[in-house]
């Protein structure tokens, strides 16, 4: 069973999530559901500081040991920070999805956007159905 | 075991050299002291270390000398063993590729006489033997197809690939600037025609289309798919893995293949060495001839030479001829076997795929039931839904049963794929053997599924961690 | 002879548990217009006897020369008799790609003690399983290097073997990346001052060889320096590998990638392959290199074993994504290199010195003569350029006298007619280099 999604956040239909941090930056990571179905991940591959990506672009690859999977930018931003953790410790996204796995810090092109994604009911829902 | 580096001892060596019967020269004067390295470390062991340390490394490999090895698409037939004694006549081992063609003239018509048989049995005008593997082939014939549609002046930027189809097709397509637009399967396993039509435009260069399929399928509808692709002018590409399914039977030139790649090592029986060396000829018809790799042999009354004056080729893809020695062995294999003989490794490959379809379609899934070709495509379903063993569980499992496991988790299109593909040189003994460890297994895994989920139990090593190889790779070997 | 165990009986038995009556029934999906009964143009079948014979008749239709005085880019060596008994045991002979870890770590360990020695001597962090040749490797170095820089252009020296330049031009019009030519010096070696005015940020590679297709060693880290300062990557191939015993890797002269031939590691000349493609590489760029890697991990019990890794990278995972499309390698080939390497230990550095003694001996012998005259000053490995005013004369001389001449620069140098491009291997004697210079008296 994956973890509760937090309802602190935002969802995107391709598994991402979102969390404005109220800086007019967000963090966005894969929900534990994700993690879930890629199994053990071995490898993240990082955007460079400063790419500009645009919503439903490609921000992030995440890797297990026989699959691929881009990360999308739920929104259109700009990647301010990374998670540089993730370099050595891929394994932080299976353990804590929501927290020390989170991928980007990024800066929206519009905030506003955020909240127009799914909300954490939203995404049970869609998962309940993907299980379906 | 201990590695190589491991066992080495300073001043120890495995092979010797002759003295030098011409003057030394002082190195820093001939060479310059700032080009030359500093240390060497390699491993430093007797003769003896060395062929017990491989020797015993050989005991920890399978292959199909040893058993069975119904690996699906890989067509693990027999090797035989005059081939490799015909490869090493000192006259193929020992020539210099760069040899004008005066001491050639042997190694010049055996290819020749190679791509005129592969023409004969696979119904295209030319062949060319220089891609390295089925791989390279496919390589070679989109940029085949690409050059083809360049010199025409026409822009067709897509490529149809069916969702059975081998990774390598789509790879070889992008590597030569395609987009690939994956074709869907219908009901019965074969391409779904409705799915083509609406997807055939003047945008689209070729299909490229393996036939039978990997579910080991005959497509039924080949000639409206062979009418569909060239109807839109597009070229319909034939990759040629499964080609032991139709030695004899059928041509795939008369069925409106334009291009056509093989794996000699496949079809054509030879041993493929842990991972290669393979050799992928590409066959075309008589439009697309023009466009094959340089250079190509040219005959003139009794006497061979190269040629590189062709203007519309593509180039080359490889140095030299190709896997030359490769070539040796299935030439021989084709001549020994003649026709009569390669219809006959056809005939018994399918029949083989059949008996064991039939033999275990009660104990797995079929997904797809009617009559296979050369191999037969099963699903780990039900026992992964009623038991929690996977497909790679049951193919663990089997290596204790003394099998090599069949290929699995493939094609993408079945879930818990088992691909089995018996090939024609196997006994009914063996089939009756695998048939019954395969159901052995099912019974097992309904009895006592961790048992099967800990196999295997009778290698060197048990399950290896992938994830942790992933994760930290050890690439090579550090002296601590 | 076909090699199907069948008897009838088994066949019948066979075909009443699938439910034919006979085996053309199971060939009823193919439609019956494009049927055939027979194949047109395929002899009959031979016996073991006939086929053996038959080889042999056309092998014997080669003429075995006495000596080879060519290399470029394919070299007759020495090769112990252990690395045939070794490379022939069934276990590893007759094997498929090592899919499954368990039953196959015999070859996987091979491979990792091959990537292990091939990094060593190319001077970098890794390696990988093979790529089919020296020429395919080379090309798919430069792809990579076009998509990690995302630049898209490549400079390539032209003292690099012709056929390879050949094989890089096919592989980067198929992908739309462009490829310009850098001139040579009178030293032999790759034009700095060209280079440095080709290059720009356009630029994702640049191209050389040491030894180069003239034999002629070139001076890699100013080469490096020039294309890192531009941002562009360095790759580096070589002409003989056994070079590496005693030449500065041009890893350690800040190439991005290694590439070439392996083929002198303890494989015949077969007439040009099987071959090996070497590809070696900076550590960073692991993760994106083409081909299969080994690497070491632990079983669940904590036992060192050897898997197949990193294959995300790969065609089967990445399909249209995959940094290459290549499957099959050259496994078997880098095992043989793998036992000879084992076998030569630290000899190969005195091996490498043998073919430089045997070279020189030669070239000073060769220009003791009236009309031979050296064309490039660059040091040489085992390679060197004489030019003669009447080359295919001396060839076919050289010919005559039963022996595999020169390479002759003018099919591929316009500019370098006349131009003859020797080769000294330790197998060959000073009574054979001798006999070549009398022959051309």
């Amino acid at each position: 069973m994956s973890k509760p999604n937090p309802q602190d956040r935002f969802y995107s239909k391709d598994h991402e999530w979102i969390k404005d941090d109220g800086g007019g930056t967000a963090f966005i990571g894969i929900t534990d559901h994700a993690q879930e179905l890629l199994t053990d991940i071995v490898f993240v591959e990082l955007p460079p500081i400063g790419k500009k990506v645009a919503a439903g672009g490609t921000l992030a690859v995440v890797e297990s040991v026989k699959s691929v999977s881009d990360v999308y930018a739920p929104v259109g931003c700009e990647v301010i920070e990374v998670n540089t953790e993730l370099e050595n410790a891929p394994e932080l996204i299976n353990a804590d999805a929501f927290g020390t796995g989170w991928i980007a810090k990024v800066r929206p092109d519009d905030a506003a956007q955020i909240k127009a994604l799914m909300s954490s009911a939203d995404y049970d829902s869609l998962i309940r159905e993907e299980k379906q | 075991m201990k590695l190589i580096f491991e066992k080495s001892r300073p001043g120890r060596r495995a092979a010797d050299l002759p003295a030098s019967d011409v003057p030394p020269v002082d190195l820093n004067d001939a060479i310059g002291e700032k080009y030359l390295r500093g240390d060497l470390e390699m491993p430093e062991v007797a003769e003896i270390d060395l062929v017990r340390h491989f020797t015993n490394l050989s005991r920890r490999n399978f292959g199909v000398d040893l058993g069975f090895y119904p690996l699906g698409s890989c067509t693990m037939k027999y090797n035989p063993k005059v081939n490799e004694d015909a490869a090493a006549l000192p006259g193929f081992a020992g020539l210099h590729p760069a040899a004008s063609e005066s001491f050639a003239q042997g190694n010049l018509e055996l290819m020749f006489s190679m791509q005129r048989l592969l023409s004969h049995i696979f119904g295209m005008a030319e062949f060319t033997l220089q891609p390295a593997a089925g791989a390279h082939g496919e390589l070679t014939g989109v940029m085949m197809i690409k050059k083809y549609f360049e010199s025409r002046g026409e822009k067709r930027g897509i490529i149809l690939i069916p969702d059975t189809a081998h990774g390598t097709n789509p790879a070889s397509g992008a590597l030569c600037g395609f987009e690939t637009v994956t074709l869907r399967s219908n009901a019965e396993g074969g391409v779904d025609l409705e799915h083509l039509e609406s997807l055939m435009s003047a945008n689209v260069a070729a299909l490229m289309l393996t036939n039978p399929n990997t579910l080991g399928l005959f497509e039924r509808g080949i000639e409206k798919v062979a009418a569909l692709v060239h109807g839109k002018g597009g070229l319909l590409y034939g990759d040629g893995a499964n080609a032991n399914a139709f030695l004899g039977k059928v041509r795939p030139g008369d069925l409106g293949f334009d291009i056509i790649q093989l794996n000699l090592h496949k079809t054509f029986s030879t041993p493929h060495g842990g991972g290669g060396p393979g050799s992928g000829p590409v066959g075309v018809c008589a439009k697309l001839a023009d466009y094959l790799p340089v250079p190509r042999i040219a005959k003139k009354g009794e006497v061979y030479s190269w040629s590189d004056n062709y203007p519309q080729s593509i180039g080359r893809v490889r140095s030299f001829y190709g896997n030359f020695a490769v070539v040796v062995k299935a030439y021989a294999y084709i001549r020994s076997l003649g026709a009569e003989g390669l219809r006959r490794a056809t005939e018994m490959a399918v029949l083989n795929a059949n008996y064991i379809k039939e033999k275990l379609k009660p104990h797995f899934d079929l997904p797809y039931d009617r009559v296979c070709m050369h191999e037969c495509v099963f699903s780990g379903s039900r026992q992964a839904a009623q038991n929690g063993v996977h497909t790679t569980d049951i193919a663990k499992r089997l290596i204790d049963f003394g099998f090599h496991p069949p290929t699995v988790y493939f094609p993408l299109i079945v879930e818990q794929a088992m691909m089995i593909e018996p090939t024609e040189t196997e006994s009914k003994e063996t089939l009756d053997a695998f048939c019954d460890a395969m159901i052995a297994i099912a019974l097992e895994a309904s009895q006592n599924p961790q048992l099967v989920k800990d196999a295997p139990f009778s290698t060197p090593v048990a399950r290896l961690d992938e994830v942790l190889a992933a994760r930290r790779p050890d690439v090579t070997w550090k002296k601590q | 002879m076909d090699y199907c165990p069948h008897t009838q009986e088994d066949s019948e038995q066979m075909q009443a548990v699938i439910g034919v009556k006979s085996i053309d029934e199971l060939f009823d999906d193919i439609p019956q217009k494009y049927r055939i009964k027979n194949i047109p143009g395929v002899p009959p079948p031979l016996s073991e006897h006939e086929t053996m014979e038959l080889l042999k008749s056309i092998a014997a239709r080669n003429s075995m020369p006495s000596m080879t005085l060519t290399g470029a880019g394919a070299y007759a060596h020495f090769i112990p008799s252990v690395v045939g008994h070794i490379t022939g045991r069934a276990e590893f002979y007759t094997a498929y790609t090592p899919y499954q870890a368990e039953i196959s770590q015999g070859i996987l360990q091979a491979t990792y003690e091959y990537q292990t020695m091939i990094a060593h001597l190319t001077g970098t962090e890794v390696a990988n399983a093979s790529m089919y040749d020296g020429a395919s490797a080379m090309a798919e170095a430069a792809i990579l290097a076009a998509k990690i820089s995302g630049r898209s252009r490549i400079l390539v020296a032209r003292s690099v073997h012709p056929q390879y330049r050949q094989v890089l031009s096919t592989y980067l019009w198929a992908n739309g990346f462009t490829l310009s030519e850098i001139p040579y010096t009178a030293q032999g070696r790759i034009d700095e001052t060209e280079l440095e005015k080709a290059l720009d940020d356009s630029v994702a590679a640049v191209i050389l060889q040491s030894p180069n297709f003239f034999g002629c060693i070139e001076d890699i880290r100013p080469t490096a320096l020039a294309a890192h300062d531009r941002g562009a990557m360095l790759i580096a191939g070589f002409g003989d590998a056994t070079s590496m015993g005693i030449l500065e890797p041009a890893g350690a002269c800040g190439a991005d990638f290694v590439v070439g031939e392996g083929q002198s590691f303890g494989n015949p000349l077969y007439y040009g392959g099987p071959y090996l493609g070497i590809f070696a590489a900076r550590e960073k760029y692991l993760r994106r290199i083409p081909g299969r890697i080994v690497g070491a991990t632990v079983d669940k019990n904590g036992k060192r074993g050897f898997v197949l890794t990193l294959q995300t990278r790969e065609q089967h995972i990445r399909r249209e994504k995959a940094t290459s499309n290549i499957c099959s390698n050259e496994a078997l080939c880098a095992l043989a290199a793998c036992v000879y390497l084992t076998a030569l230990g630290k000899n190969l550095r005195e091996l490498a010195k043998l073919n430089i003694y045997k070279t020189q001996y030669l070239k000073s012998r060769l220009l003791e003569l009236p009309g031979w005259n050296r064309v490039f000053s660059a040091p040489v490995y085992n390679e060197f350029a004489l030019a003669y005013p009447d080359a295919k004369a001396a060839n076919a001389r050289l010919e005559e006298a039963g022996m595999i001449g020169a390479y002759d620069l003018g099919r591929d140098y316009p500019e370098l007619e006349n131009t003859l491009l020797f080769c000294a291997t330790e197998l060959i004697s000073k009574q054979d280099m001798d006999r070549a210079v009398e022959a051309l008296r």
